[in-house]
């Protein structure tokens, strides 16, 4: 792809890109700086950027009054539990469709994608209903079910257009050794496959923590994740500004350096390979 | 090929996925369906008997149907007019060659990755607040009085903040569907001398059609239904009070299990339509 | 569950009447309330007297907008009235509907027929948004209480109505810049109408039937409501502070009498009547609401309009007449 350019245009391409990049990011970076300010600064007009007393005072502030950490692990348990929980289910799944395809792989395939595209508030009694009944409202086992449903189709589309990519003629010559089912799984697949796996698990986790209709909806205290912590703190109290932003850096901190691993697979998992 | 074995095999491993989709789809679906019929009111004792089709004649004809379903098309057109526009140029421009690609590629994408209440919170206390915002003190800066932009252009304030959320995912698609342009037919195209409008117009576009098309329909799945944006800024008031929020207000805030039901299923109606089109596309490329 | 075996030494008697009838059923006390409030207004005395007025002890609406008018200098960012704007139930619509009170208006008729399209509610809603679009804060549309208390302690407004408990806040001169500035008066009214702009309201602790200890539950509610209880928070935190509005005694207690704002917080509490909300007879309870449990989700609602047409999105009459139609709907579909 490397085509030949004059250095003014290269210059002129990286000034412009650059500056669209910083632009966009702004939004990002401008919470992560004010979360190292002082409540004064943090409103002061005009607005410093880079020249105030730094401080880490916000971030405990934030831990000690609303019990950061307890969001936190809620948001850890209900991504990392979902996800692995799907998993468990698709990987079988994504395995037979995409090895042993028969006709109705297809049309399986395209129907588990259209549960994907039910509107959530459509279905949001009946499910908040059933959480009362079965006394899972504001569980974390109740929502990792949840989130593990609503991201079920693309963890096992993901994984299928991995397998598919698996030359089939690997197994064959697995299967004339006389590699039995098991171990054409443990053995040839699953080294093959890890990869892959690993995308989906990382698209998944970040979905999975970025949710924000369940997570808002089906819980209030217990079991409440960063999306709702986050959303606790949409009226101010007083001088806000500098603890909003350190409650945000901290909420999307571990997510963004995942996200920055996982670009490359995003798309796969996004488009449902529509576009590759 | 396949044994029998391993056929049999792969439909029980296929199974636990199959039959767990299968509720979640149709249980939820059916009571949706079921109590869209009914007089439901929790506050009043529940269920109290038949509604026939009172329910959806009753959503439609409330005052505030037609300003909802407004509110949603603004919404979703806006955002989506929005990132793909941007979306293009952002992909053309980091296809160029440059210093630093990969960095800032991941600034550009940065936004995806941020949960939805945070960049509603941010973006309507950091930036459009009307007394200590940023854009306020832009406006200041050069003598103009600060816009309450909540308040002031709620809808446009939703569709900037929502754009600025799904900007990384339309430019990353665009971006990926650029890559596999063939070179050499864009430099035999500069060769003949095209301009470069008109190489963008022939060659760039047509080449794009089909992930503009493809984000076209998923941005409009997913826009349909965003509620944390709304929930954070506006609550639904100042005229942003899309389909989504307003079966939200009836089921859990007005607790008219009946009436937000009826609702829900001209939501999934909707959405169908959209996810049909969708569904061809992806279809066909699998077929490939 | 009933709560009628309390010790004598909790003197039931105690408990301000309008809490004890609130939460009382045929003459059974069923939650004994932690916390009680009304509403006041809290205004600034150096102001007030730089406008060269005096505040009499309950004004009317027209010294309120002529106080207002006097006390806004939008050039130092000081604006004569700040009042809840934020849509929401518990929001702009506990200010609005006690105001509404006040001009002699009423939620619903005695048949459960929403009333906003009459002359009263036209009245109130546009006094409402001409006092706030002349002299009260930008972008008061999305202001509730956090937001108008912090613009209060920040010295930008001249007058505020809202909850009493926001005296304590506003004369903490820690939190506030103004503390030794504030003065207090009754809720306004309408002249020639005799119901205030207060509101009232509770938090109160309750058993529910059923419950695995009831004697526990009962002996934590016995203490946390107790005068103890009051008295132990009174000497770690300051009298300034301990939980109002619940019993009688707090407010002849010698150190609770000398906190400026305790006596106006206590006649507020007492001039409200849940029973008798509103100028013509209402088949609802409630001050600041009507007790049904649709109120809520209406009211929220209703709210929106309203805040919409103090962001200028819309004039009173259209917000009116869209408030009245989908309370109308609302009530419709609940089967009234």
């Amino acid at each position: 792809m490397a085509r030949d350019v004059k250095p003014r245009r290269k210059a002129l391409n990286t000034a412009l890109a650059w500056a669209a990049g910083l632009l966009i990011f702004f939004p990002i970076l401008w919470p992560i700086l004010t979360s190292f300010k002082t409540e004064g600064d943090a409103i002061a007009s005009p607005p410093v950027l880079l020249f105030f007393d730094w401080t880490l005072e916000n971030y405990a502030v934030v831990q000690e009054r609303s019990d950061y950490m307890r969001y936190l692990w809620n948001s850890v348990i209900i991504a990392g539990g979902s996800t692995l929980l799907g998993l468990l289910v698709a990987v079988p799944a994504a395995w037979s469709m995409a090895f042993v395809p028969s006709k109705r792989t297809k049309d399986i395939l395209m129907w588990m994608l259209s549960t994907k595209m039910l509107p959530a508030v459509g279905v949001l009694y009946p499910i908040y209903l059933m959480f009362i009944q079965m006394g899972l409202l504001d569980t974390r086992i109740g929502l990792v079910i949840v989130l593990m449903l609503i991201n079920l189709p693309i963890i096992v589309w993901m994984l299928y257009t991995y397998f598919r990519e698996i030359p089939g003629e690997i197994l064959e010559a697995a299967r004339m050794d006389g590699a039995g089912l098991r171990e054409e799984i443990l053995y040839v697949l699953t080294p093959m496959a890890l990869p892959g796996i690993a995308s989906t698990v990382l698209l998944n986790v970040i979905l999975a923590w970025n949710e924000a209709f369940w997570t808002l909806n089906l819980t209030a205290a217990n079991a409440a994740p960063l999306t709702a912590f986050i959303a606790s703190y949409s009226s101010p109290e007083g001088l806000f500004y500098a603890k909003l932003s350190a409650a945000s850096t901290m909420a999307i901190a571990p997510i963004l350096i995942l996200g920055w691993f996982s670009q490359k697979q995003l798309v796969r998992g996004l488009t449902f390979g529509a576009v590759k | 090929m396949a044994t029998q074995h391993s056929r049999s095999a792969a439909r029980i491993m296929m199974a636990p996925a199959v039959i767990l989709l299968l509720g979640w789809m149709l249980v939820p679906l059916t009571m949706t369906l079921w109590f869209s019929f009914r007089k439901y009111l929790p506050l009043r004792g529940g269920d109290l008997g038949w509604a026939g089709f009172d329910n959806f004649t009753r959503f439609v004809s409330s005052s505030t149907f037609w300003p909802a379903v407004q509110a949603t098309l603004i919404i979703v057109v806006g955002v989506i007019v929005v990132t793909v526009v941007l979306g293009v140029l952002l992909a053309i421009l980091l296809d160029q060659p440059m210093w630093g690609q990969g960095i800032v590629r991941i600034l550009v994408i940065a936004p995806f990755f941020v949960m939805p209440t945070v960049s509603a919170l941010v973006w309507k206390n950091m930036f459009m607040d009307p007394v200590n915002g940023l854009l306020a003190n832009l406006w200041k800066a050069f003598g103009a009085q600060p816009v309450e932009w909540l308040s002031q252009a709620p809808l446009s304030s939703i569709v900037i903040i929502v754009s600025w959320e799904w900007l990384p995912f339309a430019t990353l698609i665009l971006l990926t569907a650029i890559q596999s342009l063939d070179s050499e037919q864009l430099e035999a195209a500069e060769m003949d001398g095209a301009p470069l409008l008109k190489r963008f117009w022939y060659v760039v576009l047509p080449h794009l059609s089909r992930a503009i098309t493809v984000v076209i329909l998923i941005q409009t799945i997913f826009l349909l239904s965003i509620f944390a944006e709304i929930f954070v800024t506006t609550q639904g008031a100042f005229g942003t009070r899309t389909l989504t929020y307003l079966i939200y207000q009836r089921v859990l805030e007005s607790q008219n299990v009946g009436l937000g039901s009826a609702g829900g299923v001209y939501a999934i109606i909707l959405a169908n339509i959209v996810a049909i089109f969708l569904m061809r596309i992806v279809g066909k490329n699998l077929d490939a | 569950m009933p709560l009628n075996d309390l010790p004598a030494s909790y003197d039931v008697d105690d408990i301000l009447p309008a809490m004890r009838g609130g939460l009382s059923h045929d003459g059974t006390l069923y939650a004994a309330p932690f916390y009680g409030e009304s509403s006041m207004i809290m205004y600034r005395t150096d102001l007030m007297e730089k406008a060269g007025l005096e505040m009499p002890e309950s004004p009317t609406w027209g010294f309120i907008k002529k106080a207002a008018a006097a006390m806004t200098d939008k050039e130092n960012e000081v604006y004569g009235i700040c009042l809840r704007g934020k849509a929401g139930w518990g929001e702009n619509m506990a200010f609005i509907t006690a105001m509404s009170n006040s001009f002699g208006a009423r939620w619903f008729d005695m048949d459960w027929k929403p009333q906003l399209d009459t002359p009263e509610w036209k009245e109130t809603l546009t006094f409402y948004l001409d006092l706030m679009n002349n002299y009260g804060p930008p972008g008061a549309s999305s202001n509730g209480f956090n937001e108008n208390l912090s613009l209060f302690q920040q010295g930008k407004c001249g007058m505020w109505i809202d909850a009493t408990v926001a005296a304590s806040f506003v004369t903490n001169p820690k939190e506030s810049t103004v503390a030794d500035k504030v003065g207090f008066a009754l809720a306004p009214h309408k002249d020639g109408i005799d119901k205030n702009a207060n509101w009232l309201w509770a938090w109160a602790l309750a058993i529910p039937a059923g419950t695995d200890d009831a004697e526990a539950a009962k002996e934590f509610i016995r203490w946390a409501t107790s005068k103890e209880y009051i008295e132990l928070l009174a000497s770690k935190e300051g009298w300034a502070n301990v939980p109002p509005g619940a019993r009688v005694s707090l407010y002849e207690n010698p150190n609770y009498k000398d906190i400026p704002f305790a006596q106006m917080a206590l006649k507020s509490i007492l001039s409200a009547d849940p029973l008798h909300p509103t100028v013509k007879p209402v088949p609802y309870v409630g001050v600041q609401f009507a007790a049904i449990p649709e109120f809520a989700g209406i009211a929220t609602e209703v709210g929106q309009e309203f805040s919409a047409a103090l962001a200028g999105q819309q004039s009173a009459d259209k917000a009116l007449a869209k408030a009245q139609a989908l309370t109308a709907e609302a009530m419709e579909a609940a089967g009234y």
